[in-house]
């Protein structure tokens, strides 16, 4: 994948001598000591980190931790003390004025916390905003700001203004003012934040939806731990303005780089965000290759079932995709009919998992089987086992770690 | 002793100097302003009272529905009926004049102030000098520099009148919604398109109430003003005081108040939102039934 945002070295220092308080930094002294001797404020400190093009960049923290800081750093809404943005290679910190302005117009598109819409404008008319600064043709951008507020499903509100919308709808509004332009980068300020649960969830629902559909590059701000792990591709935690943590929510859950990230799951239920595949245990049920492992009729079979004191066992083919399921019952059953053809055996009733399915569909599947279920990866590659067994210890171990 | 502080000496050889040395420039601007205030005058003179009045009901009723038009009628019948018509008239045109100067160079000035810490800090004493000294002392340098007349009412109106559209249209802009400004910032506005598309707009209640403001003290002015030949009501009050007439003071000074209520209900409704002041009106007949 390829990096659509680098980031070097970045700092931000409110203040009237950002060089004196940087100069501080670099030897050593901490934030803390800085606001005490200077009355300057260290917003950002030493970021580094790249985006991806197309994905989900959510960065995370606790109010005053400069997450607002550091995505208006990106686009230049403030000015960095030091350090380097580069978006596709340019460097927006060092842009010229012209030529940031340009890049705005171009492919940079913002949705912000308080919608921030035009009250003297329409809704179509803010959709088009966008547009109408950098000078399309107002035909023309009615079209387009048309076609996104259909997308959003704001066709039929077009002519009505902000203040005539519930909270969910202008902001709905705010998302189709950034589509209009088509960017290939949105960046988004505790966009959802502002909106209830439902409607939060509903917003996250349509901006994945729309994710689906074109990929673009989304740095997300939240401060909303469930809203980070259910759009995120990728997590960044800040700090006191640095960041201490990037990485999948998976990794960050299961590995919290201090305490800081440990203390923002307390209280979450980390099993939310656990999928069958994250469960799956690789060594629990035997495994079986359809060609090879059958070639003495079942009885080889069999005897490693008994010795694995399992009744089924999988069985994959040559690139290890699942193939279908296999008892003791069932081998025995064909070959007391003479038959040793694995067709003959497989029982086919049992529908594999995928590995995305999450813990609590998985539960509701697992207590009807009192027998091992195959998880698989979207391709079909088999990835393991679970059983009930398998699940109750696994979450668990997860109470405990997070305790 | 004497004062070790002459300060009033100084302030008199300035206006001395100024007077020896500006070359024309304060006169070609007196004419300006005497010639667009006696050019105003003339087109208010030029429709008939019935007509004018009839237009001023009208809007009335647009703006503020019928309630505020009988007034408005009732308002005009009274100051016809006095015979104050062509005295009002000459007083309004008074205060267009210097309402409209008021505007150019205010709003402008209230931009900048909004925009420029630096012009804020210098134009903060100069609008408290504005508004606090008392009228009567600029009016007699007004008087020396451009003669008896309208002109200097007109400019003495202006000094007096213009520091709360300067002051409101600085607090409106400053006011405007910070991620508002963000948004036109980050969709590619340059600074020009960002005042004229964001920040303007934006601030426009709080400019008509500053528009609104300067209009009534311009009102206000313009009659002190007649002791420096501006004419208009302001004759008449000044005229009952001399000759403690108490008939003509009350005729004139009702002349006086009933146009400020026309001239303040009727800016003050162009500066709040077409859904709101028909809210209101339903509010306030709700109220009542």
């Amino acid at each position: 994948m390829q990096a659509k945002i680098v980031v070097k070295d970045l700092y931000k220092i409110f203040g009237p001598k950002p060089d004196v308080a940087m100069q501080m930094l670099r030897s050593g002294k901490d934030k803390d000591r800085i606001v005490r001797e200077t009355g300057m404020v260290v917003g950002v400190q030493n970021a580094n980190f790249h985006i991806n093009a197309g994905e989900i960049f959510v960065i995370m923290g606790l109010s005053g931790s400069g997450k607002s800081t550091l995505i208006r750093l990106l686009n230049r809404l403030i000015e960095p003390s030091s350090g380097q943005v580069l978006v596709d290679g340019q460097d927006v910190a060092s842009m010229d004025p012209r030529e940031l302005i340009k890049l705005r117009r171009r492919d940079m598109a913002m949705v912000f916390q308080s919608f921030a819409l035009l009250p003297h404008l329409t809704v179509l008319a803010n959709a088009a905003f966008g547009l109408e600064v950098s000078g399309v043709p107002r035909k023309e951008r009615e079209a387009r700001a048309m076609k996104v507020l259909e997308q959003v499903g704001l066709g039929a509100y077009a002519n009505r203004y902000p203040r005539e919308l519930s909270g969910g709808m202008q902001q709905r509004a705010g998302l189709a003012r950034a589509l209009a332009v088509d960017p290939s980068l949105m960046l988004m300020d505790e966009a959802f934040s502002a909106l209830d649960p439902l409607k939060r969830t509903e917003m996250q629902d349509l901006l994945l939806d729309l994710q689906r559909e074109q990929q673009r590059t989304i740095i997300f701000v939240s401060h909303d731990l469930d809203e980070a792990c259910r759009i995120g591709n990728r997590i960044a935690i800040m700090e006191g303005g640095r960041i201490v943590q990037i990485g999948t929510p998976d990794e960050i859950i299961r590995n919290p780089a201090d305490e800081y990230v440990r203390a923002f799951f307390n209280g979450v239920d980390v099993n939310k965000y656990l999928s069958a595949k994250d469960i799956a245990d690789a060594d629990a049920v035997p495994v079986f290759k359809a060609h090879g492992d059958f070639a003495d009729g079942f009885h080889g079979a069999i005897e490693r079932l008994r010795a694995a004191r399992r009744n089924y066992g999988f069985v994959v083919d040559g690139e290890h995709k699942l193939v279908g399921t296999v008892s003791i019952d069932s081998m025995i059953r064909s070959l007391e009919s003479g038959s040793t053809e694995l067709s003959h055996a497989l029982l086919t009733d049992l529908p594999p998992v995928n590995g995305n399915l999450n813990l609590r569909e998985l539960i509701c599947r697992i207590v009807k089987m009192p027998y091992p279920l195959p998880v698989i990866e979207s391709q079909g590659h088999y990835i393991g086992a679970v059983t009930q067994t398998i699940l109750l210890k696994k979450m668990a171990k997860e109470e405990l770690s997070h305790a | 002793m004497r004062d070790f502080l002459p300060i009033g000496e100084w302030a008199e050889k300035t206006i001395n100097f100024i007077l020896e040395n500006d070359h024309g420039v304060l006169e070609n601007l007196g004419d300006v302003v005497g010639d667009m205030t006696a050019l105003t005058e003339q087109l208010l003179q030029l429709v008939p009272d019935w007509l004018l009045a009839g237009m001023f009901v009208a809007l009335g009723f647009w703006r503020l529905g019928w309630k505020f038009a009988v007034v408005a009628a009732a308002a005009f019948v009274v100051i016809i009926g006095t015979g104050f018509w062509p005295a009002t008239m000459v007083t309004l045109a008074l205060i267009i004049a210097a309402t409209l100067i008021s505007l150019l160079v205010g709003i402008p000035l209230g931009i900048a102030a909004a925009l420029n810490r630096r012009i804020n800090y210098l134009l903060r004493p100069v609008l408290d000098f504005m508004q606090t000294m008392p009228a009567f002392v600029y009016l007699i340098p007004a008087a020396m520099v451009f003669g008896l007349g309208r002109v200097p009412a007109v400019l003495a109106t202006v000094i007096f009148a213009m520091p709360p559209v300067v002051r409101l249209t600085a607090l409106g802009i400053r006011q405007v919604n910070k991620e508002q400004v963000e948004a036109g910032i980050t969709f590619g506005c340059t600074p020009l398109q960002v005042l004229l598309k964001i920040q303007i707009p934006g601030a426009l209640p709080s400019i008509m109430a500053g528009i609104n403001q300067t209009i009534m003290m311009a009102l206000s002015m313009v009659i002190i003003a007649s002791m420096v030949g501006g004419g208009g009501l302001g004759n008449n009050v000044l005229a009952s005081i001399q000759r403690l007439d108490i008939g003509l003071g009350f005729e004139s000074g009702l002349a006086v108040v009933l146009l400020a209520i026309i001239l303040d209900r009727l800016t003050e409704s162009f500066g709040v939102r077409k859904e709101e002041r028909i809210a209101r009106r339903k509010g306030g007949q709700g109220q009542e039934s």
